[in-house]
């Protein structure tokens, strides 16, 4: 496969690095290092220069007046908007706009008026609420919020959590089972108000990460109209699980950044830094680290390239889309721990941003299917559907 | 688990506050009868950590503050938007000074 980049590629990749090298970057050093947002006249402004860059909406696609980025593009962009101390889960500080829940797309046009357009006009703010308390590894086995019809109504009864966004969204896909099939073919897709009656944030969820936490959801008689339904009744498992394929590749890409980011650091320090005589960079146990630091960065963008050139083709890419994200989260943190190792003290310091990457990698493991799960979908693919 | 902090209210000055470990954490600021005037987080930016946060709130607000109540923790960027969103669940508002913040926090409908 041929991994260059074009000449649109790299003006789009040299853009995206200068603005976060300049507008983003700076704004960091004055905040607190576990902040996770802007204030406000900084996101306007920076918003606004997006805009006019012509890179605003970056997920948005190109029939619904969004740049019309191939994945590869995308992915580029990802690896580089992530090179910043909050960059893994707010690569920007979303000052790049953002596309709403992918699957809105497949909505009904009366849907669509109601919360995609909102949304990409930036009025509106969705979640997705998909794991419970029961697991999230194996979600249509694991689904226990339960949806009955009442007339003209579904009333769900549960609970969710590890949502993300919940507290301020304005709406919420919420996944419940409404047959008694315990697989995958009772499950159905509802679009909620979150200031329906019943819709309760009972609580943040308090984890490594800092920003961006989770939430738990509670439904109490939860009245739902019939035309909230997402797609089919009963037809809601094929929605959520094709968003979660699709989202392995700008996730996987997303965790590449700070490791290199990293790794420049790392470089740095080692050849300024003096001990026993002389400059880290000489000692053969620095030397090795830096070394097998490259070795995961490179394999890991190269896996993350395939498998957004091979979704740009056309061609199947589910096995890719696995392999990317399970070796890009997983190189990331090696190579995040090692750089640690390299500056010694500083390096768990929040004087620092390694601290706070060490720790969000660690997430990226278990978030969009653990690496557990990335390989049981590989081993599908390579075994046949004989050992499912 | 519940959420609340929801610790004995302590005696704010000088002296309560330098006795404090430099640490990470958020807290709660009131006046004599426990109307809370603050909701604040110290953070890696305060040099003596809660120490610093709490020498601020005197400042701040002078004679009016005489309560606090802290929690030591390393989470306190999420734990603060918790206390926010339950403060503005409470009372509709957030404190005075701090209404700037109504726009950035969610909202928490606690059991």
């Amino acid at each position: 496969m041929d991994f260059s980049l074009n000449e649109e590629q790299q003006m789009i990749v040299d853009t995206t690095r200068r603005f976060v090298q300049t507008e983003i970057v700076p704004l960091e050093d004055e905040l607190d290092p576990d902040a996770g947002s802007l204030a406000p006249d900084d996101q306007d402004r920076l918003t606004t220069m997006t805009r006019s860059m012509g890179f605003y909406g970056l997920d948005i696609p190109e029939e619904y007046g969004g740049p019309g980025l191939n994945t590869t593009t995308r992915a580029l962009m990802a690896i580089e908007m992530s090179q910043h101390r909050a960059g893994l889960y707010n690569p920007c500080y979303g000052v790049f706009g953002g596309a709403g829940l992918a699957q809105l797309y497949e909505a009904t046009e009366t849907q669509k008026e109601r919360w995609l357009y909102p949304t990409l006009r930036g009025e509106k703010k969705g979640c997705f609420a998909l794991t419970e308390p029961s697991g999230g590894s194996d979600p249509a086995r694991a689904i226990q919020t339960r949806g009955f019809q009442d007339g003209d109504e579904w009333v769900l009864n549960g609970s969710k959590l590890y949502i993300s966004g919940a507290d301020k969204a304005d709406y919420a896909l919420v996944f419940a089972r409404t047959s008694d099939d315990p697989g995958r073919n009772g499950v159905t897709a509802f679009i909620i108000d979150t200031d329906t009656p019943g819709f309760h944030v009972r609580r943040v969820v308090h984890t490594l990460r800092a920003t961006h936490y989770a939430t738990e959801l509670q439904f109490e008689e939860l009245r739902v109209p019939q035309e909230n339904i997402l797609g089919e009744v009963n037809g809601g498992f094929a929605i959520a699980n094709d968003r979660l394929s699709r989202q392995r590749i700008p996730y996987a890409a997303g965790c590449i950044g700070p490791a290199i980011r990293a790794q420049e650091m790392a470089i740095d320090w080692a050849k300024n830094r003096d001990a026993f005589g002389s400059a880290l960079a000489e000692k053969q146990a620095i030397q090795w680290m830096i070394v097998d630091n490259e070795i995961d960065i490179r394999h890991a963008r190269y896996c993350v390239l395939e498998a957004a050139q091979k979704a740009d083709s056309g061609e199947r890419f589910r096995t890719e889309a696995a392999m990317a994200k399970l070796i890009a989260s997983e190189a990331s943190s090696r190579v995040v721990d090692r750089c640690i190792q390299i500056h010694g003290g500083i390096g768990v310091t929040k004087d620092l941003p390694l601290e706070r990457w060490y720790r969000e990698l660690r997430i990226r493991r278990i978030g969009e299917g653990p690496s557990e799960v990335q390989r049981l979908i590989m081993a599908r693919d390579i075994l046949g559907g004989s050992f499912k | 688990m519940g959420i609340r902090l929801d610790k004995p209210w302590e005696r704010l000055d000088s002296d309560s506050v330098s006795s404090l470990q430099a640490q990470l954490g958020v807290y709660q600021v009131a006046d004599g009868d426990g109307n809370v005037l603050s909701v604040g987080y110290a953070g890696a930016k305060h040099p003596f950590g809660i120490r610093s946060a709490l020498e601020h709130e005197i400042r701040l607000h002078g004679k009016k503050a005489t309560l606090f109540r802290y929690e030591f923790t390393s989470n306190y960027r999420s734990r603060w938007d918790e206390l926010l969103m339950l403060h503005l669940h409470d009372h509709g508002q957030l404190p005075d000074h701090q209404r700037d913040e109504e726009g950035r926090v969610g909202r928490l409908s606690p059991n």
